[in-house]
């Protein structure tokens, strides 16, 4: 493609920056957006900045409880974004970890239900539930990743839609599993017997949460990088073509890697069932299948980068809160304060993979 | 990869530091009252504005300062998150903790067991007597009185479109939240007060499924407008209703609405004739009075007119004249125990008269097939009418008497 006339910031794709200087930029970024929300702060409320964000940190750690919580919250997600990893590094643009999660959501809440009283004890139930969970979300998974093996439908749309009937599943089994009657909520479940609960594991409510999520992490990490099925993703991910002509069958790697991160947002439903909520509600999966999304994206899908992303995101997440409760300001600052940081991280990255340069310039390769 | 390990590494110590030098709890002021607050909105709804308002009230009466001892929570979902914030405000040094909506019960529960030392109070649940835990408290206004009363000024209004030939089918229509006893026990009073004036009248309730959804509440009055309600009462939190009948007063249809929790005359000016109130502010005092004089809180708090508990707003002025009388006259009836409005002679069901309600007060477990908690088998209806709230301040009259008919459960 030949340019004819030149504009005057001319973007073009960078071949590939230090990791030390990329990381620069996104704690740039991340200064920046605190600055900019110190001044929203200044400008709304009137309050030192300094004050605040001292505040934001107490909120997120001041007290062991508010640690755990963050863990938690952090564990959930970061379960979630690694079992996107396999999705994305594909290529497969999976929008329906948010359904996958509500399934398995569900899987979980009935099998706590329904056996909740049969006597079993509490490590075979969970096992059960936790086999459910992947289950749901696998099929969940699975369903879009088959038709665009063979049909070549838009994944994207699919496992967006896919989302809304996990909604609508969940909405449907809400009134069924009401407790109490007639007031359209789940309720806790279990809430006397606790039957379904993770056990406090190394003296810790959430031990198990963190347990089960290390691992996962660590086991993507090796399976994306190191085994085979983790190559033929990353192939496939790369170019169609190139997989099939290496003689990569591309619809088993679609189906089977799509059908793995359904699987383990399927599972990240049990986590929030049975480690976290103790009840299943349209909120179980509350956003976190598309914050999940930049998680996975800011990680550039490895999932040991992963852990500090989500940690960063949960961080800012409930100390947003924090803030805007402490100083009785309304939620929504909240929002924006957390959306501005967002934006910047996000932003952040289009400096890395891109660069400006103004005026005219000479001829310069075009990436692709 | 050994950058990254640093970043961690230095995440780490961070942390480490952070975990440290985290303040320890002081101690000193134990004996000091602060006061946590788990509101499910804030000032913008109407039900939370109530609780607002009632907390603010209680806290002047019992001189606590807001400022300081104090921590406000708004906005809390009835999931886990309600756990949280509890367990956060006890960490904080809250030694007594309220919330406010029925789905926050379970959560608060959970966090009791956990800090036998703090009092938690969710208004309108039902479990306290009966979970176990001395630390647990429930408090509910007697709704049903106000409802009753609100009924009143609806049957008079009724009663005088019928009297003028503008009406000829006393038709009433109820926008219900969800088919529980609190809003069963709501509408039943409602329409016995309007049956008090207009002894042929019948009603149709719909639920939205939702306490507050000002777009459902707002569809459903209009559709039961169309199927002939006169009168739309509502047990839900938003002005949807009312401004749907007021715009179907504006053209020319004959409709009124009785509301809920807020005066409703500043979304219906001519349709609104009342609302049905609760004055949580006696509530809120006689819990926070009973905690700092050191005594040990009762599981159940209630207070019906005899006590201030509950009042109607302000009469709009469509109401039938003479109304204000009546309202009066039904009030004096109520403190003075003369009048009940669960009048075991006023309903029937299924066209028999109930003679005897055995009410169970024990909660079911997660799958319904025992129970969670194990309450008395009481009889309800004693000296001719039917004891509400009186065992429980949560409602507990749930019979579907006849003459209503629910239209989506």
């Amino acid at each position: 493609m030949s340019i004819k006339s030149e504009p005057l910031i001319r973007i073009s794709k960078r071949d590939g920056m230090g990791r030390l200087k990329s990381w620069l930029i996104r704690l740039a970024a991340v200064l920046i957006s605190l600055i900019i929300n110190a001044i929203i702060i200044y400008m709304i409320a009137g309050l030192n900045p300094l004050l605040v964000y001292k505040e934001m940190f107490e909120g997120v750690f001041g007290t062991n409880r508010r640690m755990w919580a963050w863990i938690r919250d952090m564990m959930l997600l970061l379960c979630i974004a690694v079992g996107l990893a396999p999705a994305f590094k594909m290529r497969f643009w999976n929008i329906g970890a948010e359904g996958q999660i509500l399934v398995g959501g569900i899987g979980a809440a009935a099998i706590m239900i329904y056996l909740g009283s049969a006597g079993l004890p509490n490590w075979l139930l969970l096992i059960i539930m936790a086999v459910v969970s992947l289950v749901a979300g696998a099929v969940w998974g699975m369903i879009p990743a088959v038709f665009k093996a063979q049909w070549n439908t838009n994944e994207t749309l699919f496992t967006l839609m896919m989302n809304y009937i996990a909604i609508q599943l969940t909405s449907f089994f809400i009134p069924i599993w009401e407790h109490p009657a007639g007031s359209n909520t789940v309720g806790t479940i279990n809430s006397v017997s606790k039957a379904g609960w993770f056990p406090s594991m190394f003296g810790q409510m959430y031990g198990l949460n963190v347990l089960i999520v290390l691992l996962l992490t660590v086991l993507m990490y090796v399976y994306l990088k190191y085994s085979k099925h983790g190559y033929e993703i990353g192939v496939v991910g790369e170019s169609e073509n190139t997989a099939r002509y290496a003689a990569i069958n591309v619809k088993t790697v679609v189906v089977r890697s799509m059908t793995l991160s359904g699987a383990i947002c399927g599972l990240a439903g049990f986590l929030a069932v049975a480690g976290a909520d103790h009840t299943i509600s349209t909120d179980t999966s509350g956003g976190r299948g598309f914050i999940a999304i930049i998680v996975a994206w800011l990680a550039k899908f490895n999932t040991l980068v992963m852990i500090l992303i989500a940690a960063l995101i949960v961080f800012l997440d409930k100390g947003a809160i924090a803030i805007a409760s402490k100083f009785q300001l309304s939620n929504d600052v909240s929002n924006i304060l957390t959306g501005v940081i967002l934006f910047f991280i996000l932003g952040s990255e289009f400096f890395i993979n891109y660069k400006l340069k103004f005026g005219f310039v000479n001829k310069e390769e075009k990436a692709r | 990869m050994k950058k990254f390990l640093a970043i961690v590494l230095c995440l780490l110590m961070v942390l480490a530091i952070a975990c440290t030098t985290k303040p320890a709890e002081t101690p000193s002021t134990e004996k000091a009252i602060k006061v946590g607050i788990i509101l499910v909105g804030d000032e913008n709804e109407g039900y939370t504005y109530a609780h607002i308002e009632g907390i603010k009230e209680a806290l002047k009466n019992c001189g606590i300062d807001e400022a300081t001892q104090t921590v406000w929570k708004y906005v809390i979902p009835e999931t886990s998150v309600c756990y949280d914030t509890a367990v956060d405000l006890a960490e904080q040094g809250c030694n007594i903790i309220f919330s406010n909506s029925y789905g926050h019960q379970s959560y608060m529960v959970q966090a009791a067991a956990e800090y036998p030392n703090v009092v938690f109070v969710p208004c309108t649940g039902d479990t306290a007597n009966v979970c176990g835990l001395e630390n647990v408290v429930n408090m509910f206004p007697q709704t049903y009185q106000s409802r009753y009363v609100s009924g009143v000024v609806a049957g008079l209004k009724l009663k005088e479109l019928m009297d003028e030939g503008k009406v000829t089918d006393p038709y009433v229509g109820y926008v219900g939240a969800y088919p529980y006893a609190e809003v069963v026990s709501g509408y039943t009073a409602f329409f016995l007060g309007i049956k008090s004036i207009v002894p042929d009248a019948h009603m149709d309730v719909q639920y939205t499924s939702s306490w507050f959804d000002l777009n459902k509440e707002n569809e459903t009055a209009k559709a039961l407008m169309a199927r002939g309600c006169v009168i739309i009462g509502q047990h839900a939190d938003s002005t949807g209703a009312p401004s749907a009948v007021q715009a179907a007063l504006q053209n020319g249809e004959i409709h009124y609405s009785v509301g809920y929790n807020v005066d409703m005359l500043s979304v219906a000016p001519d349709a609104a004739l009342t609302s049905a109130q609760n004055n949580w502010g006696v509530l809120y005092t006689n819990v926070l009075k009973d905690f700092m004089a050191g005594k040990k809180v009762a599981h159940d708090y209630t207070a019906g007119y005899e006590a201030d508990g509950v009042m109607i707003s302000e009469l709009g002025k469509s109401c039938a004249p003479g109304t204000k009388e009546k309202v009066d006259e039904v009030i004096a009836a109520i403190k003075a125990g003369t009048l009940h409005p669960f009048d075991a002679a006023t309903f029937t069901v299924g066209g028999a008269a109930v003679p005897s309600v055995v009410y169970n007060f024990s909660t079911w477990n997660s799958d319904y097939t025992a129970y969670q908690y194990i309450g008395e088998e009481i009889e309800c209806i004693k000296d001719g009418y039917f004891h509400e709230s009186e065992f429980r301040s949560a409602p507990y009259f749930e019979l579907r008497i006849d003459g209503i008919t629910e239209l989506n459960n």
